[in-house]
């Protein structure tokens, strides 16, 4: 292999300053460009944490982190020849020495990059200070607002810009009544036009949160019933607690000024569309540049400049920059708002369409051009479905349809989209890493065939997220364009899905493997792909024991010997505690069995006790003493109802309304041995406190003055996901009813092993067609799914109570079929006064003692 | 068959047939473990179409781990080998010459195995 390596005299010094989302990004391409082989890079954050997601910010209020926010790994600082140094501002720039000038001393550099982006604008009002002049761009921001939300009730944001509404978000996420206070007649002045600032109004003040237009805060005195008083024009006033300003943002030029760069006319560093500044070894990127005197306040068009000068600075092809698009789409307080090109309509003979549905605050505009030919700009307020196909349109140059009001005008069967082939090669599908449709075919051809690869090798669809969609229909629309059939089947043995093979047991009344395997699969065996998926089907639809001769191979070895496989090849034993309720003999005669076969005990997240390292000679012996008093399987190593989870409710609590105890115990006692796709999680809260955590879980219930609204579809886990509201007020009855078809329509239409998060994200039509399915019966199923339920139900036995009758089932039992010992390779030691699995190094030392004595 | 092509290819070595079990200690289609010696050995019986069922003898311990697990594992064919799938993390082995399909370093030993009568016997030799 040849590899140029530089001499260690042309090793250049490189210095990013500002490290934001772009001097981050800009770091990132110049790693990726080689960069690390000709210059050692010096970056310097004023910041104390590393680069994090500016745009989400509003999320650290709403449980992320700061580590969560990060833009990457810490590792990514920690190669050779990069050093990040944080919480170290730079304080001067020596451009005739090259140097920068820190409080940790003076640093030289051969290049230079400014991504110091912005600073938030504060208007001089006579009065703020403290908490009634707080701001919303950083951590440390964040933090102090926090703390000043302690004390208060209400909180007001100053601008009803982009900003602005996103800190009166993270207002209300503190706790505090919020409002905005606008300069402008309408919110969002730069984005939306009359009717799309109204319809946004009325969003937001459905929401609680109060909107004051065309008022100038001229002073902040002390209030009577808060804190401040802000006083506008016309002896106005608005009392609040504490005062956040977000009316806009300035570029941090401060250092540009200092060593006197050229700056634009109205701020900001000045630079050529090679990012370039008046000084030829300065660059300047981000929210701190203006090029051709606008400064972009926008992610996509800092990370199109951080790409731009590292290509430059590693001798490679660059693009210049020309401006950039300020099209935006995004979610605030809850609400859908896009904005697109010439949003105002400000070109010349420009014509709009309008569409304005008052009763839910929706508003779209779309602007064309003269000639009613192309798109120039579009407005969306309260669906942003639209807009991915208008963005399209305007980007491209795409010809409008015949009538252009079709775009924008409710369709039943969602927005229209423009289809991925109506697309140019040069299409834009991502722009904050600005990847077009001809790098996804390149990606595709290159081998990418599925889309967790392609979004890994393009970077597609990871900045902001908001093409996604997209991306996935641009990505199939091209695999099937090169004739690659995107293969469903479940395994070699199965040419079908297990949503086939669902229906084809329940139309065939196949109750066998081997059935089901000679209607419809190859071979005589099946593998360890198909026969679970299979025995967990036949358990859905018909209940059987599962350790009947027939159906015992097919399950994988928890379901095989009824208990958890655990590292060492021992299992652990969870007996059913129904809602979390046991008795003091319950728990005398559990501890009297760990104890006799010196399990090792803990607590479960779902209100059980798990008993840990049982041989599986010991299972049965096990089950017997723990069936004898009272227990039932836990079902813990199934793909089946796990737990209900409660609280005691309205029996003891002084908060509840409802009893959330009795209601679990009915939960748990229908759906037991329930088998599923995957496992079921349930929990019933006795009030609005929640302390069942009943939004976490599949399945949730939780009592209200009227009866218990149902929410469905949650999990904890790898990807946390809330349940979302199902239904509210049901009585006990409609409650179950509503249970039974959510998850009958679950095992029949989900995919193996899809929890019902997934399952519901991938639903076509969402949480409205799964209501319809289920509240209104759209599709007739409602008895049949009723129905199937209720026979699961009848069938139920416990599976250890049927195998310890059958001296044949017991025979499986057994660490060997010749030899009544334990298997000899399984070591434990004491740790807390219980035992556990030996590790490695520990496993020499216990043969060292054996062969000592 | 296999047992049978194993067997020649052993045939320098001594052959010690030893009984370890009796056929209906065997769960078709599935695994059962034997000690044979200080050697814990995985039994599994085999349904193939049309003729008796297959035994096959493979070591009890997963070389990932070295727990003593393989008998617990699913069987089932792939690519046309028969194979069983270690309970722990799901690598397969084929059943044949106890070869890993996902890792050439890995590898179950292997023993001659045959049914005499309602007797299981291992070649110890």
């Amino acid at each position: 292999m040849t590899t140029t390596v530089a001499p260690l005299n042309d090793v250049q010094t490189l210095i990013v300053i500002g490290n934001g989302m772009v001097g981050h990004h800009c770091v990132e391409q110049l790693i990726a460009a080689g960069a690390l082989e000709r210059y050692r890079i010096h970056v310097f954050g004023e910041e104390g944490q590393r680069a994090y997601d500016r745009v989400h910010l509003s999320e650290y209020f709403g449980g992320r982190d700061a580590e969560s926010l990060a833009m990457s790994a810490a590792s990514l600082y920690e190669q050779t020849g990069l050093a990040l140094h944080l919480g170290v501002p730079v304080l001067e720039i020596d451009r005739a020495r090259r140097e920068v000038i820190t409080a940790k001393g003076s640093f030289g550099y051969d290049k230079l990059v400014l991504a110091t982006g912005s600073y938030p604008f504060v208007p001089p009002i006579e009065g703020a200070e403290g908490n009634s002049r707080l701001v919303y761009r950083t951590l440390d921001d964040l933090d102090t607002i926090r703390a000043a939300a302690r004390q208060a009730k209400r909180g007001v944001v100053v601008g009803g810009g982009l900003l602005g509404l996103e800190a009166a978000n993270a207002l209300k996420s503190l706790g505090l009544e919020a409002h905005v206070v606008e300069f402008a007649p309408r919110l969002m002045p730069v984005q939306l036009d009359d009717h799309g600032g109204a319809a946004l109004k009325a969003r937001i003040e459905a929401l609680g949160v109060g909107v004051h237009l065309s008022r100038a805060t001229q002073s902040i005195s002390a209030g009577e019933e808060y804190r401040y008083r802000m006083n506008f024009a016309g002896d106005e006033f608005l009392e609040t607690d504490l005062i956040v300003f977000s009316a806009g943002i300035r570029p941090q030029d401060a250092l540009a000024r200092q060593c006197e760069l050229a700056l634009g006319p109205r701020g900001g560093i000045a630079i050529d569309e090679h990012c370039r500044t008046s000084d030829a070894d300065i660059f300047a990127i981000g929210e701190c540049a203006a090029w051709n005197g606008s400064v972009f306040g926008l992610v996509a068009p800092g990370y199109q400049m951080a790409r731009n000068v590292a290509a430059q600075l590693c001798d490679l092809a660059a693009e210049p920059f020309f401006g950039a698009d300020m099209s935006t789409k995004l979610k605030l307080l809850g609400v859908d708002v896009g904005s697109i090109g010439d949003a105002h309509g400000a070109l010349t003979g420009a014509r709009s369409y309008r569409f304005i549905d008052e009763a839910t605050g929706s508003y779209r505009r779309l602007v064309v051009s003269a000639d009613g030919k192309k798109v120039l700009g579009a407005v969306l307020v309260g669906d942003n479905s639209y807009y991915d196909t208008l963005l399209q349109y305007a980007q491209n140059g795409i010809k409008l349809p015949a009538d252009p009001s079709s775009l924008i005008l409710p369709h039943s069967d969602g927005a229209p989209t423009l289809g991925a082939d109506a697309l140019p090669a040069t299409a834009t599908i991502c722009s904050c890493h600005n990847v077009s449709k001809a790098s996804i075919c390149s990606a595709i051809d290159g081998g990418c065939t599925d889309l967790a690869g392609l979004k890994a090798c393009t970077k597609a669809a990871t900045g902001c997220g908001g093409c996604a969609a997209l991306l996935k229909s641009v990505f199939e629309h091209e695999l099937i364009a090169r004739g690659v059939t995107v293969d469903k089947s479940l395994c070699e043995h199965f040419a079908f899905t297990r949503q086939e093979l669902y229906a084809f047991a329940r139309v065939e009344n196949i109750e066998s493997f081997d059935e089901m395997l000679a209607r419809h699969g190859k071979g005589h065996l099946g593998c360890d792909i198909c026969k679970p998926t299979v025995g967990s089907i036949l358990a859905s639809c018909w209940n059987r024991p599962i350790m009947d001769p027939s159906l015992v191979p097919l399950q994988d070895t928890n379901d095989t010997f009824m208990a958890n496989m655990q590292k060492n090849g021992t299992y652990s034993v969870v007996p059913r505690i129904p809602a979390g309720e046991i008795t003091a003999d319950g728990l005398i005669a559990i501890g009297a069995v760990a104890k006799k076969y010196d399990l090792y005990t803990k607590i479960t997240g779902g209100q059980r006790i798990d008993l840990f390292g049982a041989q599986l000679h010991e299972l049965p012996d096990i089950w017997a003493e723990l069936i004898a008093a009272g227990f039932e399987t836990g079902h813990a190593y199934g793909k089946s109802t796990r737990t209900v989870k409660s609280c005691v409710g309205s029996t003891w609590c002084r908060y509840g309304v409802q009893d959330s105890l009795q209601m679990a115990l009915n939960i748990e006692d229908r759906y037991k041995g329930l088998r599923s796709p995957h496992k079921l999680k349930f929990a019933v809260s006795g009030c609005t406190r929640e302390c069942a955590e009943a939004q976490s879980k599949d399945i949730g219930v939780i009592a209200t003055e009227n009866g218990w609204n149902l929410y469905v579809c949650g999990n904890g886990g790898m990807r946390p996901r809330h349940a979302e509201l199902f239904a509210t007020d049901l009585d006990d009855e409609t409650l179950i009813r509503y249970i039974d078809r959510v998850l009958m329509f679950y095992i029949r239409t989900a995919d193996k092993l899809q929890r019902t998060s997934v399952w519901r994200e991938s639903l076509e039509g969402g949480l409205d067609f799964l209501k319809a399915v289920v509240i209104d019966d759209s599709l007739g199923l409602a008895a049949e799914l009723e129905a199937q339920m209720q026979l699961v139900v009848d069938r139920y036995e416990c599976e250890w109570a049927n195998a310890l009758k059958s001296p044949e089932k017991l025979k499986r039992f057994r660490t060997f079929v010749n030899d009544k010992g334990a298997d000899p390779d399984i070591h434990f030691v004491k740790e807390r006064s219980q035992r556990r699995p030996a590790r490695a190094e520990e496993l020499n030392l216990i043969a060292a003692v054996e062969v000592a004595r | 068959m296999s047992q049978a092509n194993a067997a020649v290819m052993e045939m320098p070595k001594t052959q010690v047939w030893r009984a370890v079990c009796a056929r209906e200690d065997l769960v078709l289609n599935s695994g059962v473990v034997a000690l044979v010696g200080n050697a814990q050995v995985a039994l599994f019986y085999v349904a193939s179409v049309g003729g008796a069922p297959q035994l096959f003898a493979v070591d009890n311990r997963d070389p990932v781990t070295g727990v003593n697990v393989i008998g617990r594992g699913l069987i089932g064919s792939l690519g046309g080998d028969l194979v069983i799938a270690s309970p722990l993390y799901k690598q397969h082995y084929r059943l044949e010459d106890g070869t890993c399909l996902e890792d050439a370093a890995l590898r179950l030993r292997t023993w001659p195995v045959r049914l005499v009568g309602d007797v299981v016997e291992v070649d110890v030799g």
